[in-house]
């Protein structure tokens, strides 16, 4: 009846999981406690989770991501104790099935319920406002995305609680990864919810994609669009063109478990290699997916608080577009020491190191701008000079491990650990944090606490350098990753100073945290009323409101240059009042929509019944998701009308706050 | 335009405000090197960086030749960035300001050109250099190879010396200045074989064969361990790689003839089961075609559930017990 | 310094170049559904490598030349096919606003796709019957995903067909009907052309192994 569900999944025996869980349900429950005693439900309903408005969903995406950074962090700062204490015949608190469920956790939640809710959140939030339009092309289906990407996110903190995740490293290399060597669920977990946010993932390429080459504003040609959304187009073609490789490797995976099958199993014809090709076709893709938005977000804050247009906008986007294609021919640089022969490997490895061209080309393209520039170093610009170093190092790293052999003595040691922690801390996390800084006021109408925010930059700054370069060192004296105890003494004072950083992260953390409440009590003082928040704003998205209207632009605006809004501000032009006010005109939104929550509750269902087995539950969900669709596609009335007066009113009502500088 | 900067109630917190910090900024500075100094003066070469065989000597010979010529670009960049970052701050009066350039094409083909010569020459040494450190190139060197056969079990590493004979498990013991010729293979799921200080590692995986060839070139013990995660035992799997004088081997080999047990199809199932941390022993003799058999077995059919010893401890929803584990699929329609 | 409109200043908007403003939601419609079914491709790419690469691992079992019909697979190609002409005849028909010869075509489309279906289903399970199914080897899971996942994109299709009828019968040929037609039309005609790379690699290509 239950499948393979029963009261010996809850860890009653183990006090660390229970604890936590019992902790992480206290929060839940009080949180709940207070929205429904504040009588918030309908306003967060209405809202936020049935909002098909681009900014809003952009804004849930973050808010998740930061959510899932504080769960990854504790797996992290679990990790590094263990190491610190679990030295020579010490076994740590940690026993192994515990060690390798949460290293495993670690990386599967940083990737895909940090990393990427991150980038796609930001893309969200800016990228229909800077191409001066008023949402994405699907925008119920962006919805969608959401709640599954949610759904995963579900998933995995529920595997904590309710049996246990996979115990293979993120990656589920079979034949580990394989039912014989990996009977229990956690594999299973860890297959369905990435299976579920991958559909939302995929959604959310489709979506951009159409949104970026159909949906531009008048007068937007290719050469006019922000470099932000040229690298949200090269990324989001990476989705659309990598994630179906992802979706079908996993449901390879799944039918070798379920069914039976025989595609990565050692025995009847298995092979394990076609599994790591397979993997990593997607999954190098996969990281320039997380760090071209990031480029992106840098060369919008290193042209804004550099006072200067961006260096070279056509190397840029031609970098970008290199990147993009590049991506997928480096895959095999992830597995030389498989054995694929000298040729194979130099060929993958010298294409490695022409990925690193147009990467280089995109620093120099920042230097440059910041050349001559008359530069403000606000949290953004922080995070710009501290990645523009960090990352370099990282990407020699890289460039490094990109000869075989040398990655014969580096591969899979904690040298690696750190180049790639260099490049997505340093490269993906500071763009992120940088972006979050960056259009927090645009998002919310006010600024977030510039001293606080600096503060946090220092302690991620300080944090990740005293916590990975002792990696790099321990990498070279021969310490693999994915240990549960360090048989070397030696190593024990790289291990405390690696620790050390660990918790400097962790007061990084506290930093954010303090900076939003700070932010939030002291919101009346920090208001944005021009909507132009830096001041220095050189895109599209600044001549909005903060926060713009639901329909973004009463009418779009017809572009001409590249930074158009930098142009609009030079010629002496806002959106505002003429003496002949422009005629507004009715505008059509979409309507908000419980679709996507409504699928995404099924899907969980679905997801735990394939999980444990539960086949009938199972099937019911994916029968209830076919429904509640078919339902949907029936329904009529699907836009709502704002009509002109009231647009009328509210931008009259808009720019009688604010002054045109 | 506006200037931002001194609209701000926030801006005396930038950059600018480490002049007034000064003398506390440097001497924290000042603490931060001297540790860096401690650590890096305490450091004994290890590892990669303590070479004991030409294969490993070349691959940290390229190593440093690698990273040398990264830092050619990478050190002024930073600087660069640094400087810039430094110079063109917005209450540097000094600073030169130019507004917007049109772009610029003599230093877009700077740009381009810097990183790509330096990509062609480290694609000259990626060739180059994989093709000679190919794992599976025989060295060249007077004595004649010695050939190991490798087997990784759940969590040990037994080693397998067709031509002497013997085997043994978690301790590789081979003669200083032979090559030795390894070919590897895994009974169960994906490993790594690794000696940092002899140099290359190498995938071992179920049903195949891999390839290695080192050379241990000065007597000393060294440590190996897998470099691929491969269950709970994973980081007990260790052994030690000893090379010992071409007479010493030869007694240690006699030795092996001499004590311990058989290694007949019962002790390699014995041997097979889950184990953790094995100390090291040798099997007096073993079956010529063992190596063949464990490869054919592991392509034949379902292997044994992958239960760790103290399963019970921490395992949730599972016990040691196969019977709480639905039945591995049948091999068939 | 004035204060206008940007779009009060007469500007000369490019032609071509994508410089005419968001474009209707026709072509969004049926571009973004285009660029899913380029991500599907995709993902039978992936299933085709697959299939490469393990169609020799045959672990002493069946190949493929011994378990295929190939007279069986010439009907299936010719009724897909066949299925894809009087989509398209169905579409010409939505085209002209013509719901009831629309609903003929649908019709037959649907009764060829379903006949496709059921010469499939009966071929796996004759395999399944002799011992050949997916878990006996590693040629075979490959041929039965790869197959089988095309199947269940034929079944989806049917699935959305029959609802499409239904939405053309009860609300006509409106502007949000006509543009999920097209969407469907894309889907089936893309189906077929996976099919054509499955019955060349898959059927006609099994005695080169």
């Amino acid at each position: 009846m239950l499948g393979r569900l029963s009261w010996a999944a809850i860890p009653f025996d183990q006090p660390l999981p229970l604890y936590a869980m019992g902790l992480v349900g206290i929060v839940i429950l009080v949180v709940l406690g207070i929205i429904t005693k504040k009588g918030w439900w309908p306003y967060l309903w209405r809202e936020w989770l049935t909002s098909v408005d681009h900014k809003r969903i952009g804004v849930m995406y973050v808010a998740l991501a930061l959510i899932m950074l504080v769960r990854g962090y504790v797996d992290a700062i679990m990790m590094r104790s263990q190491q610190a204490i679990a030295i020579g015949d010490a076994q740590g608190y940690l026993p192994p099935d515990h060690y390798d469920q949460i290293f495993s956790s670690h990386g599967t939640i940083m990737i895909f319920f940090v990393a990427m809710p991150f980038v796609i959140g930001l893309m969200n939030f800016v990228v229909p406002l800077q191409l001066g339009v008023r949402d994405v092309a699907f925008p119920v289906l962006n919805n969608v995305s959401f709640w599954l990407t949610a759904s995963g996110a579900l998933l995995i903190n529920v595997s904590l609680v309710i049996g246990s995740f996979a115990r293979t490293g993120w990656m589920g290399y079979p034949p580990l990864s394989e039912f014989a060597f990996s009977p229990d669920e956690g594999v299973d977990y860890y297959l369905w919810l990435l299976q579920i946010s991958g559909v939302g993932t995929l959604l959310t390429g489709v979506n951009f994609v159409t949104t970026i080459l159909k949906l531009r504003g008048p007068g937007m040609i290719y050469f006019r669009m922000p470099v932000f959304c040229w690298t949200a187009l090269a990324a989001n073609l990476l989705i659309v063109a990598a994630f179906p490789i992802l979706t079908a490797t996993f449901v390879m995976l799944l039918l070798d478990r379920y069914l039976g099958m025989h595609f990565f199993t050692n025995d009847a014809g298995g092979n394990q290699m076609m599994y790591v090709n397979l993997f990593w076709a997607w999954g190098h893709p996969e990281v320039y997916i997380l760090i071209l938005p990031a480029f992106g977000v840098f060369s919008e804050v290193v042209a804004t608080f550099s006072g200067k247009g961006l260096f070279s906008y056509r190397s840029m986007v031609l970098a970008t577009l290199g990147i993009c294609i590049l991506s997928f021919t480096v895959w095999l640089h992830h597995f030389f020491t498989m054995g694929a022969g000298a040729d194979v490997n130099s060929f993958f490895g010298i294409m490695s190191a022409i990925i690193a061209v147009p990467t280089g080309v995109k620093i120099f393209n920042w230097l440059f701008t910041m050349f001559r520039g008359r530069i403000v170093f606000t949290t953004p610009m922080l995070f710009a000079v501290g990645f523009m170093v960090t990352f370099v190092i990282g990407g020699m790293t890289g460039v490094l491990l990109a000869v075989p052999p040398v990655d014969f003595v580096l591969h899979n040691s904690v040298f690696l650990v750190a180049h790639f922690h260099n490049v997505i801390i340093g490269g993906v996390l500071f763009g992120a944090l940088a972006g979050y800084n960056y259009w927090f006021p645009k998002a919310f109408g006010f600024t977030l606490d510039e001293w606080w925010g600096k503060a946090s930059f220092w302690c991620w700054l300080v944090g990740f350098y005293v916590a990975f370069m002792p990696l790099y060192v321990l990498g070279l004296m021969g310490m693999t990753r994915r240990l549960q105890h360090i048989p070397d003494p030696s190593w024990r004072p790289l291990l405390l100073v690696a620790e050390a950083g660990a918790i400097v992260v962790f007061l990084a953390i506290l930093c954010m945290a303090a900076q939003l409440y700070v932010s939030i009590r002291t919101r009346e003082q920090r208001r944005d009323l021009t909507g132009d928040a830096w001041k220095n704003g050189r895109t599209l998205e600044w001549s909005t409101s903060s926060p713009p209207p639901a329909y973004n632009y009463a009418v779009l605006p017809r572009v001409e240059t590249i930074d158009a809004f930098w142009e609009m501000k030079r010629r002496g032009l806002t959106a505002g009042l003429t003496p002949g006010e422009p005629a507004y005109q009715t505008i059509e939104m979409p309507r908000n929509s419980p679709i996507g929550f409504v699928i995404a509750f099924f899907a969980v269902i679905a997801g735990f019944s394939a999980i444990w087995y539960i086949s009938w539950l199972a099937i019911l969900g994916l029968l209830a998701i076919l429904v509640a669709v078919l339902v949907f596609g029936w329904s009529e009335n699907r836009e709502r009308e704002i009509p002109a007066n009231e647009i009328a009113r509210m931008e009259r009502a808009r720019l009688g706050l604010g002054r045109p500088a | 335009m506006l200037d931002w900067a001194n609209s701000t109630r926030d801006a005396p917190h930038g950059l600018a405000s480490n002049a007034r910090h000064g003398p506390r900024r440097s001497g924290l500075l000042r603490l931060l090197i001297v540790c860096a100094a401690v650590l890096v003066t305490s450091c004994q070469p290890a590892g990669v960086l303590d070479p004991q065989g030409p294969i490993a000597s070349a691959e940290r010979l390229l190593l440093f030749n690698a990273t040398a010529i990264m830092l050619v670009v990478v050190v002024p960049v930073i600087l660069a960035t640094l400087g810039f970052a430094w110079w063109y701050r917005s209450s540097n009066a000094r600073a030169s300001r130019a507004w917007d350039e049109a772009y610029e094409g003599r230093i877009e083909f700077v740009t381009w050109s810097i990183p790509a010569l330096i990509v062609i020459l480290l694609g000259g040494v990626i060739w180059i250099g994989s093709h000679q450190l190919d794992p599976r190139a025989p060295i060249p060197a007077d004595a004649k190879p010695l050939r190991v056969d490798v087997v990784a079990l759940d969590w040990k590493w037994l080693f397998i010396y067709p031509d002497q004979g013997i085997a043994a498990v978690n301790q590789l013991v081979v003669p200083v200045g032979t090559p030795v010729d390894f070919t590897l293979t895994s009974a169960t799921v994906m490993n790594s074989f690794f000696v940092p200080q002899l140099g290359s590692q190498i995938y071992t995986m179920g049903g195949m064969t891999t390839h290695l060839n080192l050379l241990a070139a000065e007597t000393g013990e060294y440590p190996g361990f897998s470099a691929n995660f491969s269950g709970d035992g994973f980081a007990d799997m260790r052994f030690i790689a000893k090379a010992l004088p071409a007479g010493d081997f030869d007694a240690w080999v006699m030795r092996a003839r001499g004590t311990g047990s058989a290694l007949d199809d019962a002790a390699y199932a014995a041997l097979a089961k889950p184990s953790l941390a094995v100390p090291p022993t040798t099997y007096r003799s073993v079956d010529p075609k063992l190596f063949d058999r464990i490869i054919e077995q592991t392509v034949a059919g379902p292997p044994l559930p992958n239960h760790p010893p103290h399963a019970g401890e921490g395992r949730v929803g599972a016990g040691a017990d196969a019977a709480w584990c639905p039945p591995a699929p049948q091999a068939g329609g | 310094m004035t204060v206008a409109t940007i779009d009060a200043v007469h500007t000369q908007v490019p032609r071509g170049r994508g410089g005419g403003g968001p474009a209707p939601t026709r072509i969004v419609v049926a571009y973004g559904f285009w660029i899913f079914i380029l991500s599907d491709f995709v993902m039978f790419s992936g299933l085709f490598a697959v299939h490469a690469v393990l169609s020799g691992n045959t672990a002493g079992g069946p190949t493929g030349p011994e378990l295929f019909n190939l007279r069986n697979v010439f009907i299936e190609t010719m009724c897909l096919l066949f299925s894809s002409y009087t989509c398209g005849l169905g579409a010409l028909s939505a085209e002209r606003r013509q719901p009831e010869r629309f609903l003929v075509f649908a019709a037959f489309t649907f009764v060829l796709g379903a006949a496709f279906l059921f010469i499939e289903i009966r071929e796996f399970a004759g395999m399944v019957a002799q011992g050949a199914g997916p878990s006996r080897s590693a040629f075979l899971s490959a041929f039965f995903t790869l197959v089988g996942t095309h199947g269940a994109h034929v079944t989806g299709g049917l699935i959305w067909l029959a609802y499409m009828v239904a939405q053309v019968a009860v609300k006509g040929l409106r502007p949000h009907v006509l543009r999920r037609l097209l969407c469907w039309s894309l889907f089936w005609h893309a189906l077929d052309i996976v099919w054509v790379g499955v019955f060349t690699l898959v059927y006609l290509m099994a005695d080169f192994q």
